[in-house]
């Protein structure tokens, strides 16, 4: 069930639901500079001074109410930002908004004033890439420390100038100095980086008023290790793909692969054989199933407290997961296992047994899932915890860019497996969930009801596997050996993460590598949610919207 | 006990050697197999080195340190299955201070490495260190990163590598045995190549970078200076 009420088509689209970009051309008038063709939609060049008044045009006539992501990136002669906009009805209708700016004065309008998610986006294009943003509320750099010389992803950046990192945070909270000059009863708190419910190397700077928040900064960057930058001195062909794995690294890994295989398979016109899109359409929802029961699993640990029954139940059933992923692909953690035009290898043989293994996984998951829901949405003390707490509204949650489960638990329908579909998806009978809460609660119940769909999914994908003819298995399309797409070519391409929206934009050069890789990663943006559920709530809830948020750093900081 | 006397009138009369430890009256749950094993001696003779090793090796605590993927696989490690417990050396503690191993298990960034180093610091003596995957012996598949400390002994000295991308939980137990293998022997010899030390910014050499930050770093502030050029 969706929040959302029915509206009438949004200008700019034909009776049959397509895009027609000469009617959003019209609608934006002079603002259009120049039209670009990219791969997934068309680009419109616009002026760095425009670029509010365009958004918030297109958002509130056009209907694009989805800012996907922000691509800061240098050329030899200027600066670009590439705005990707959706719509969280149908995110098939894509726009690309295309801001250059000039190389020695790279400053370009916000887009914070239309999008609360550009906010986090445009400080990170200002850190990696060094366009500023005027009108940005707080234009500072993300992920690397606030010290940092350079702009690492620009063109002249050296690599081997030394940095100097201060180690600020230490500062005991019951000094003075901790206190907000004006308000004497309100205290400075760092969570994190080290702290066991944090998920990671997250830093929340939190300020109390009491038990209550009364601001919050999460503060990120604790784990960026420059997983752009590798992929871009990675060739298409086999280089790039051992990264996505360790992206999202809760066992996702297969469906972030997925993210980067189909957009480099977009992008080189690569039809992937049906046969090998049924084995990643399994695998990818195994995938799911384990990275959902890590969530819950730990999302039970923040709220109960230490390594109780629930976390251990959780990691028993992903031992289960991992070892016929393991069987599978040949690795517990970081798979592996798709490469371009499909998937490594066949199932393992024999193949009776890993449909048996599999489907006796399968034939308990009801059971287990149902001991969680005895143990967490059933138990009152969870309830207390999570009903009506760190509550996320539908209208924030799309202009934060918010995907996945956090969104589908504040009831916007969007699931890109349905949505935009791909793999084997729409030939298969599945349901997407969401739930109207917007609470922690919700959160976690649309993780565990996936659990139950994702299972279908695989449930279905296993009949096909068995029943495929044996001289049909064709698990790899004809790729050539040395990928070198067309140069100037540029897409985004986005798959349904086990976080929510995971998309990559690619831009290649002509050579065997991308000239710019840009990864929209689903926890970066759900996480700038955080203020918004927590800020006038006491400090446990945040700790428990911050487990429900179900955020991964390796994501986050990429 | 008075005299001697009184001494060997105890001992005559011990039915169990509980009373003769502890007097009569005494819980029977404070008795043991091991303790009547030892009859009415109870006395063992050993170096008091060896002894503190063999403690020390058989009862680890843990810090609860999750960096990135590895941090998965120590989970695993801990949990249910693999259950690094049975090897008295799987009980997480969230507070580095009532911790003395810490398991490092992930990528280090310049912005984490002053705060590995803090906590570390907070670890009471004696300390060990594991470091577990690529990642923390060079830099792993991120060496070549802008951001990447190539490798956990550019901050931390380091007992034991275990290396893997990540490693399986079977591989971290072994190295979490082999460390208390070597602790209980008193083997430790840590692996010292700290070039990246805390320094107050006014101690730092004079150069071009420090004066280019003079302005918005105060001289008192902790900070932790990387040489990317002489990285291996």
């Amino acid at each position: 069930m969706s929040l959302e009420e029915p509206q009438a088509p949004d200008v700019g689209v034909t009776g049959e639901g397509d895009l027609d970009y000469d009617a959003l051309e019209d609608l934006l008038g002079d603002n259009v500079v120049d039209r670009e063709q990219h791969e997934n939609a068309e680009g419109f060049v616009i002026r760095p001074d425009e670029v509010e008044e365009t958004l918030s045009t297109l958002k509130e006539e056009a209907g694009f109410d989805h800012l996907s992501s922000v691509t800061a990136q240098e050329y030899q002669d200027r600066y670009e930002s590439i705005y990707h906009l959706k719509k969280f009805d149908d995110p098939t209708q894509e726009l690309s908004v295309v801001v250059p700016t000039a190389r020695d004065d790279p400053v370009s309008e916000s887009a914070a004033g239309v999008f609360d998610t550009a906010e986090w986006h445009e400080r990170e294009a200002y850190d990696l890439v060094g366009i500023e943003y005027e009108g940005h509320p707080d234009l500072r750099r993300i992920l690397l420390p606030e010290t940092w010389q350079g702009h690492p992803l620009s063109q002249d950046y050296n690599q081997d100038k030394p940095q100097i990192v201060p180690l600020r945070e230490h500062a005991n909270p019951m000094e003075e100095k901790t206190k907000i000059p004006d308000d004497p009863d309100t205290m400075f708190v760092n969570i994190g980086p080290h702290h066991p419910a944090t998920h990671g190397v997250l830093h929340v700077k939190t300020t109390l008023d009491g038990e209550q928040i009364a601001d919050l900064d999460p503060d990120i960057g604790y784990l960026h290790r420059c997983e752009e930058q590798m992929c871009q001195q990675s060739t298409y062909r086999h280089q790039i793909m051992p990264y996505p794995d360790r992206w999202d690294y809760i066992s996702a890994g297969i469906l972030n692969e997925w993210a980067y295989a189909r957009a480099a398979e977009d992008m080189a016109d690569i039809e992937v054989p049906e046969y090998a899109q049924v084995i990643r359409t399994m695998s990818a929802e195994l995938c799911r199933i384990a990275a959902h029961l890590l969530a819950v699993g730990t999302f039970a640990l923040d709220i109960y407290g230490d390594f109780t029954a629930i976390f251990m139940y959780a990691i028993r059933d992903r031992e289960v997961i991992q070892n016929i992923l393991e069987d599978l692909t040949g690795q517990r953690l970081m798979f592996n296992y798709m490469r371009l035009g499909g998937v490594a290898w066949d199932l393992p043989e024999p193949r009776e047994d890993f449909f048996e293994q599999t489907r006796d996984f399968l034939d308990e998951l009801p059971d287990r899932l149902e001991e969680y829901h005895n143990l967490l949405t059933s138990n009152e003390i969870f309830q207390m915890r999570v009903i009506d707490t760190g509550v996320l509204p539908p209208e924030q949650a799309k202009s934060f860019g918010a995907t996945g489960p956090v969104a589908r638990g504040s009831g916007i329908d969007y699931d890109l497996r349905r949505d935009d579909p791909y793999g084997y998806y729409d030939e298969l009978e599945w349901d997407v969930i969401t739930e109207d809460g917007c609470d922690n609660f919700s959160r976690a119940l649309v993780r565990l009801k996936e659990m139950e769909q994702s299972g279908r999914i695989i449930e279905q994908c296993l009949d096909l596997l068995e029943d495929w003819p044996e001289e049909d298995r064709e698990i790899q399309a004809n790729v050539p050996r040395t990928l070198k797409p067309e140069p100037d070519t540029e897409i985004y391409r986005a798959v349904e993460g086990a976080k929510g929206e995971l998309g990559i934009y690619m831009r290649s050069d002509g050579t065997d590598k991308p000239a710019r890789f840009k990864i929209r990663s689903p926890c970066f943006c759900n996480l700038q949610t955080l203020p918004v559920m927590s800020e006038g709530e006491y400090i446990p809830d945040m700790i428990a919207s911050l487990g429900s948020l179900d955020i991964v750093l390796g994501e986050v900081d990429r | 006990m008075s005299n001697d006397t009184e001494l060997h009138d105890t001992l005559e009369q011990a039915q169990s050697t509980q009373e003769a430890r502890m007097g009569e009256g005494v819980d029977e749950r404070f008795n043991s197999t091991l303790r009547q094993a030892f009859g009415h001696t109870p006395f063992i003779l050993t170096k008091f080195d060896k002894f503190m090793n063999w403690v020390r090796g058989s009862s680890m605590f843990m810090l609860l340190f999750g960096i990135a993927c590895c941090s998965i696989e120590m989970m695993h490690t801990y949990a249910v299955k693999h259950d690094l417990d049975r090897f008295g050396a799987g009980v997480p503690r969230a507070s580095p201070r009532q911790a003395d191993v810490i398991i490092v298990p992930g990528t280090i960034v310049s912005k984490f490495a002053p705060r590995l180093k803090r906590v570390y610091d907070q670890m009471p003596e004696p300390k060990f260190v594991v470091s577990m995957g690529s990642c923390t012996i060079s830099g792993g598949p991120f060496q070549e990163g802008y951001n990447v400390i190539k490798g956990a002994e550019e901050v931390i000295p380091v007992d034991i590598h275990v290396p893997g991308c990540p490693p399986r939980p079977e591989a971290l137990i072994y190295g979490v045995a082999k460390l208390q293998e070597r602790v209980a022997n008193g083997e430790t010899a840590p692996v010292t190549v700290k070039p990246y030390e805390l320094e107050e910014f006014g101690d730092l050499e004079q150069d071009e970078l420090v004066q280019q930050l003079a302005s918005e770093v105060d001289d008192d502030d902790l900070v932790m200076r990387f040489n990317w050029a002489d990285s291996p």
